[in-house]
């Protein structure tokens, strides 16, 4: 008897919680790990970044449980919407290609130029001879539609061995990211050719039809915005950069 | 790991390294060898059954289950794998996650399919959505390890289907002629033997198997493949061993382990091919039968 009761008490409980959203089942977040400072995999196997800040910090705000699901780059927007988890949190420019497929939020990170890195001493000229990027970035497809020729690679890490090895005279991707590697470089990579405007800012891809989820995380980062947090991290992972919100 | 490991920046050499291997990343690039073996392990009995089954379908009387074993083999070695690979765990996923949203909501009155997305109600995640993630991945694992046995199950039905007609019909005509029925002599003459003549192409797939496990790399589970890029690729001061691009290094211990590994299966399929071979009328049977006079 009580045993009964007990099982459709939690039966109950279940369906609520279901149905009911904003305070019950976990939010799967899906990122890449492999784009320092935005996300990566830490000694300690976790994700870390400024990303996984943001993300847990919107996740208290807007009172979800979350959890953290690495996947790659390649295959990220296809997982998301068939449903293998339920937010895209891992530097993705909002672009209206990316747009027809998915949605975004308002961004939680500000347009970034995108720069070009190359072996210390190369000329500026090399911006318009075989460049590499990241395949499905804005910046392989920026590439491609200028007069260079664009060599696309899986991970953010092949792009950099391309120059080091020579298949490629420079890599484009964004400044925070290649800030590092060249400050690692010991010299041997150093910035080159000017930075380029691409993309709008980074905001967090969600599933068209999860409006509601969408609304929640929209309000999470106006809240960050509002009181100066978010300024905080960004001022925290990319060198005390500067945004006003 | 160890205590001295607090601040590895003023470490080096020996200690550095020791405290370097041992971070829970490397503690898990380390178990992910382990789920080589799990793939190897769960694949392969299940390549067996799909290929022996597909084999006999093939040997059916019965034109529809012959078709359906004709089909199973010539589909699945026609399409290139890795779009098998690709299309099989999510298929799958999709499917079983369609059938319990049938079961489970049946008020839900949103499409399932609504532009891009395919979604169904939380009750029918599967996993739920509020599981560990371990779960998780333990299920894209197995979803994973079917898409395996799948695909090399119709190559090994192809070898089997080849070593059930290899056995000579004399034999079969023999069996006929004791009055044996067809089921006795399956079971009997060509189940016993059909062994010698499977071995080689058998032996083979496990050879294509072993070398096809980094391919669940590219179904997102986290094998030796995506650590060893992991933890290879350049690590920058926010890291707390930061060091240059090690990938070589890493994919050279990748390199070492398979060969060790294909170099273990030659010599195991050589004894096994001894064994099934024994008293066998054909050529390594006779030789078989030499070296085992002489060594007594």
């Amino acid at each position: 008897m009580t045993l009964t009761k007990l099982i459709t008490g939690a039966a109950l409980i279940a369906a609520f919680t279901s149905s009911a959203f904003a305070d019950g089942h976990t939010i799967r977040m899906g990122t890449e790990g492999a784009y320092p400072p935005y996300n990566f995999v830490n000694d300690s196997g976790e994700v870390d970044g400024f990303e996984r800040e943001v993300g847990d910090e919107l996740c208290k705000r807007a009172n979800l449980n979350c959890t953290w699901v690495i996947n790659d780059w390649d295959s990220i927007i296809p997982n998301l919407v068939s449903g293998n988890y339920d937010t895209i949190i891992a530097g993705m420019s909002i672009t209206s290609e990316r747009d027809e497929v998915i949605d975004f939020t308002s961004e939680y990170f500000p347009p970034d130029p995108s720069t070009y890195v190359a072996l210390a001493g190369a000329s500026a000229d090399v911006v318009n001879g075989v460049v590499a990027a990241q395949t499905s970035t804005i910046q392989a497809a920026y590439i491609a539609s200028s007069s260079a020729t664009v060599v696309e690679f899986a991970t953010p890490e092949e792009t950099v061995a391309a120059v080091r090895n020579g298949e490629a005279d420079a890599v484009l991707a964004d400044d925070a990211y290649l800030a590092d590697i060249v400050n690692a470089s010991n010299g041997e990579l150093a910035f080159v050719g000017s930075p380029v405007a691409i993309g709008g800012g980074i905001g967090m891809g969600i599933r068209e039809s999860d409006t509601e989820l969408k609304a929640t995380m929209n309000t999470a980062i106006a809240s960050m915005k509002a009181d100066g947090t978010l300024t905080k991290l960004i001022a925290k992972w990319f060198d005390g950069r500067s945004v006003e919100y | 790991m160890f205590d001295y490991c607090v601040d590895p920046q003023s470490l080096d050499g020996f200690y550095w390294w020791s405290c370097y291997l041992t971070t829970v990343k490397h503690i898990s690039f380390y178990k992910s060898f382990l789920v080589v073996f799990a793939l190897l392990g769960v694949t392969v009995p299940l390549i067996l059954i799909f290929g022996f089954m597909g084999a006999v379908a093939r040997q059916s009387k019965l034109y529809p289950i012959r078709l359906f074993g004709i089909t199973y083999t010539s589909i699945v070695r026609g399409v290139p794998d890795i779009i098998f690979f690709l299309f099989v765990p999510i298929a799958l996923d999709q499917g079983i996650e369609y059938l319990r949203h049938k079961i489970k909501c049946p008020d839900w009155t949103d499409p399932i399919r609504q532009g891009n997305d395919f979604v169904v109600c939380q009750l029918a995640k599967m996993p739920m959505g509020s599981t560990e993630q371990w779960i998780h991945e333990t299920y894209g694992f197995f979803l994973a390890a079917l898409a395996f046995s799948i695909v090399f199950g119709a190559f090994a039905a192809n070898t089997i289907n080849g070593a059930i007609n290899a056995i000579p019909r004399a034999q079969i005509e023999t069996g006929v002629a004791y009055g044996m029925s067809r089921k006795q002599i399956f079971m009997r003459i060509q189940f016993p033997q059909m062994w010698a003549y499977a071995l080689p192409g058998l032996s083979n797939l496990w050879m294509i198997l072993i070398k096809a496990t980094p391919l669940l790399f590219l179904l997102g589970v986290q094998d030796i493949v995506y650590w060893a890029r992991e933890l290879g690729g350049t690590k920058t001061a926010r890291f707390t061993y930061p060091h240059e691009d090690w990938r070589l290094g890493y994919f050279i211990v990748l390199l070492v382990f398979y060969l060790l590994l294909s170099w273990l299966s030659e010599i195991f399929f050589n004894k096994l091919t001894l064994k099934v071979t024994k008293g066998q009328a054909t050529l390594s049977g006779m030789n078989n039968k030499n070296s085992g006079k002489s060594s007594s």
